[in-house]
């Protein structure tokens, strides 16, 4: 009986020692200056942060927490003063963010391009055509499946840009279906049912490989996907962590992460997947 | 089907090559819902308990409270736990969003009525007269409490198995509230959300048959020391 006793309470010595092991480590790493970046979910998908975020860590010391979501819910956050830096592509709702007074010091990152991605035998018969409004015009007059991201991320805001730019109601029709999912799950359930979707090239091509969707129309200017990082006004919000939301901003911008922005991709995809940028304006990109 | 069978290799290439960043989030998947599981079995055995063996005004409504508390979806416990925890939220000052101890916290809220449901449920099938049986023999109430709670152990491991397997399997209050930041909140199944959406269906496949395996493992102990004095 006793030797019994003895066994179970090592037993519960070992699992409590399992439970709390770890958590010090945690611990520490919370100790450490964080900063909460708010982004989107292509930044993430597209494994660009995976590459970036480490770097920035052993260059300054800070934990980056990495919320990723759709550009909207980012900019809620910011807005809030839940986060201390966004890096985001939805330049609309950004100028608002920005008027607002609670956005600051918004900084052109990089760019890379939406696509039209469909199946490869194309139902709707938009390739070939120059214009992503003609396009768009087409699958809508075909009537074919268009799937779209439904979670006001900065793609979603794109492709309403571009219905409206087309003169098309798209919202009641029983063509359109919104998944309200991220990019990559979007382009899977595009795959899936055999759709249309409006994509960031770089979720496109990370993805590529299990799709089996086609970019059917691409190189028009509206179709332009810009991304900035703007910091959040400790102005507003006292609890922000500004110092660490500013480190990151410059960093984003700094030669060495232009550099990788430059090249990541090439090797795995055979071509980048977002364009540097820093320092450029806005209006001669894509030229 | 072949995916499937390309997960399966990459679960067994991520376990037997002991891959580090798998093996973290393995670890903490284990110690969140762990420690959330002790905390839920603290809070939900006492209370539960005592819920089953007292008498009081509104005793049914409190009883339907806990059983429906059983089917709190996890989103709203984790769009609660970050509101309440946002920085400039109400608890904001603790600092906790965006940690392992934010899904500690959100996954025992999950688990507790689980266990409490469960329990109040084991402790009032047990049969009254037991209970004066035991005070008769001279036992104090505590000693009560602990010989009631051992004739229920069968019931009280399967309100553990149900607490653990509600938050191990739990993504949505767990992905709010622990944002998912690699080796520090990332758990089995945000990774395995986040691996399919970048289309690393192998992966994620293999994470999820590693999640599986835990879930078998664990309740295998359990079970074994739920039968192992299987009442005649």
């Amino acid at each position: 009986m006793k030797t019994r006793k003895r066994s179970r309470f090592i037993t519960a010595l070992i699992i409590s020692t399992i439970l709390l092991s770890g958590l010090f480590r945690p611990v520490m790493a919370a100790e450490m200056k964080s900063v909460i970046l708010a982004t989107t979910t292509s930044t993430q998908d597209s494994g660009l942060l995976d590459v970036l975020i480490p770097q920035f860590e052993k260059n300054t010391g800070y934990f980056v927490k990495t919320i990723s979501v759709g550009s909207g819910q980012a900019m809620a956050m910011g807005q809030k003063g839940e986060a201390d830096v966004l890096l985001v592509h939805s330049p609309a709702a950004e100028l608002k963010l920005v008027a607002s007074g609670v956005g600051i010091n918004r900084r052109l990152v990089m760019h890379n391009d939406f696509v039209i991605v469909g199946p490869s035998d194309d139902p709707a018969k938009v390739k070939g055509l120059k214009s992503t409004r003609e396009a768009f015009k087409k699958i809508a007059s075909s009537g074919k499946l268009f799937l779209s991201r439904g979670d006001n991320s900065g793609t979603h805001a794109k492709e309403k840009e571009v219905w409206k730019a087309a003169g098309i109601n798209q919202e009641k029709e029983k063509w359109y279906q919104q998944t309200g999912l991220g990019m990559g799950q979007t382009l899977n359930v595009a795959a899936e049912k055999k759709g249309y979707t409006l994509a960031d090239r770089g979720t496109y091509l990370a993805l590529k490989k299990t799709l089996g969707l086609e970019i059917l129309n691409e190189g028009d200017a509206i179709l332009l996907n810009i991304y900035h990082v703007i910091e959040i006004n400790p102005a507003k919000w006292p609890k922000v962590n500004a110092a660490g939301g500013k480190a990151f901003a410059d960093f984003m911008l700094s030669r060495q992460t232009q550099d990788v922005i430059k090249t990541f991709g090439v090797d795995k995809f055979g071509g980048a997947l977002f364009f540097p940028d820093a320092g450029k304006k806005v209006e001669d990109l894509g030229k | 089907m072949d995916i499937i069978v390309e997960g399966l290799l990459k679960a067994f290439q991520l376990i037997f090559s002991l891959d580090r960043e798998v093996l973290t989030i393995a670890v903490l998947s284990l110690q969140v819902s762990g420690l959330a599981t002790m905390i839920s079995l603290f809070l939900g055995i006492s209370c539960g308990t005592a819920v089953a063996l007292t008498e009081f005004p509104g005793r049914n409504l409190v009883v339907s409270i806990i059983n429906a508390g059983m089917a709190l979806p996890p989103v709203v416990v984790g769009l609660f736990v970050t509101v309440f925890l946002w920085r400039n939220g109400p608890f904001g000052f603790l600092q906790l969003l965006y940690t392992p101890t934010a899904m500690v916290i959100a996954q025992a809220i999950i688990a507790t009525p689980i266990v409490m449901g469960i329990t109040v449920a084991a402790m009032q099938s047990l049969p009254k007269k037991l209970r004066l049986q035991i005070l008769a023999l001279g036992a104090t109430r505590l000693q009560m409490l602990w010989i009631l709670m051992r004739e229920a152990r069968l019931p009280l491991l399967a309100a553990v198995m149900a607490g653990f397997g509600g938050v191990i399997s739990e993504v949505g209050a767990s992905i709010m509230v622990g944002g998912n930041v690699l080796g520090y909140s990332r758990v089995l199944t945000t990774a395995t959300v986040m691996e399919t959406g970048r289309g690393n269906f192998d992966v994620a496949i293999a994470l999820s048959i590693i999640l599986l395996l835990f879930v078998f493992i664990i309740n295998l102990i359990l079970t074994l020391i739920q039968q192992r004095e299987r009442p005649r």
